[in-house]
């Protein structure tokens, strides 16, 4: 009996001081062509040398959610883990003519269609797993969008920490004022997930993020 | 005669006060509003939904669209009251308010993809573009 409780308490001591630190799920989320998938390139390539996923003008090429594992972020000698988590973008429609206007066969844009309307649903579902999402928005774009707005509603009420990123500000019809005026709560970031233009910024206030995580 | 014959294209918009979905589930209210959208009208809903209902909204319309024939999708919209500039009163007032009786001071566009081209909005209007 003794030993049995000294073996229990052995092993709460023990597996408190040395638990493995789970590293923090960092989602990407926004509509789809904001930039998701190469910002999450980005911070992949910087720190494990390696992309994440493909990109491509045409809408909805990200179509299922994707992961990168023990992504180590260092700034300013502080350091965390993330796993990284690049969804497809949400969208309230979705319209196979659209992709057969961007010359892709009849066949080929329904199965594209189909698989972004899964992508979706995908992306929602995994909505309750994120410890932090960062929020891509097209800084070109208008962005009161509802889907913008549902999305930060939903995280507001599951109280997960977000950091709204205006991308594509290299663009010239980026404004990012009219970001940072459409969502007055949160800290806005302007970067060019292409160029890696700001990266830098971005890095600071998304290990300020994660301590909220 | 041909003109005669000629069909007028119109537009139904259908409103629907927020006591006719107030005592429903989610799922129900989810429902009641997407069954307008498939019959091709435009529903102008007082009130808005909770957030888990939006997403599940979008989620339906997701399912929707591979399982119903010429189906494409949702536009949405929400026009509501910015309550970050009130004083604290006015504040606890409208949050008092909006438990007591669900936010009514908004309303909740929805119109099939098929009709509505886009709408676009900002904080003082929102235009609705025909297709």
């Amino acid at each position: 009996m003794v030993i049995k409780i000294w073996k229990s308490f052995k092993k709460r001591i023990f597996g408190f001081l040395f638990k493995k630190k789970k590293d923090i799920s960092l989602g990407f989320y926004g509509p789809p062509n904001a930039g998701k998938t190469t910002l999450a390139n980005k911070i992949c390539k910087d720190w494990t040398g390696e992309e994440m996923g493909k990109v491509s003008k045409v809408p909805h090429e990200t179509r299922h959610v994707q992961f990168k594992e023990e992504v180590e972020i260092k700034y300013k000698e502080k350091s965390l883990k993330f796993k990284l988590i690049d969804t497809p973008g949400i969208a309230t429609k979705i319209d196979y003519e659209d992709f057969m206007k961007m010359k892709m066969k009849k066949k080929a844009a329904q199965k594209r269609a189909k698989e972004a309307t899964q992508g979706v649903v995908e992306s929602i579902k995994w909505l309750d797993d994120m410890d932090a999402v960062v929020i891509v928005i097209d800084s070109t774009q208008n962005p009161y969008s509802q889907v913008n707005i549902t999305i930060v509603g939903n995280l507001i009420a599951k109280k997960i920490p977000v950091l709204v990123v205006a991308n594509k500000i290299d663009l010239k019809k980026s404004n990012l004022k009219k970001i940072e005026a459409a969502f007055p709560e949160y800290e806005v970031v302007g970067i060019s997930a292409k160029k890696g233009k700001n990266i830098n910024e971005f890095y600071e206030s998304l290990l300020k993020l994660a301590k909220k995580a | 005669m041909g003109k005669r014959n000629k069909k007028l294209k119109g537009l139904t918009l259908h409103f629907m006060p927020y006591s006719e979905i107030a005592g429903l589930n989610s799922v129900e209210r989810i429902k009641k509003l997407l069954k307008i959208v498939l019959n091709h009208k435009v529903v102008v809903l007082q009130g808005k939904l909770r957030p888990e209902e939006e997403t599940r909204l979008i989620e339906d319309t997701m399912i929707m669209i591979g399982n119903i024939k010429g189906f494409k999708g949702v536009e949405l919209a929400v026009i509501a009251q910015d309550s970050s500039s009130l004083g604290f009163m006015a504040k606890f007032k409208f949050g008092l308010a909006k438990a007591l009786t669900g936010q009514q001071n908004a309303l909740t566009i929805i119109g099939p993809a098929t009709i509505v081209k886009e709408m676009r909005k900002n904080p003082k209007k929102l235009e609705i573009m025909m297709k």
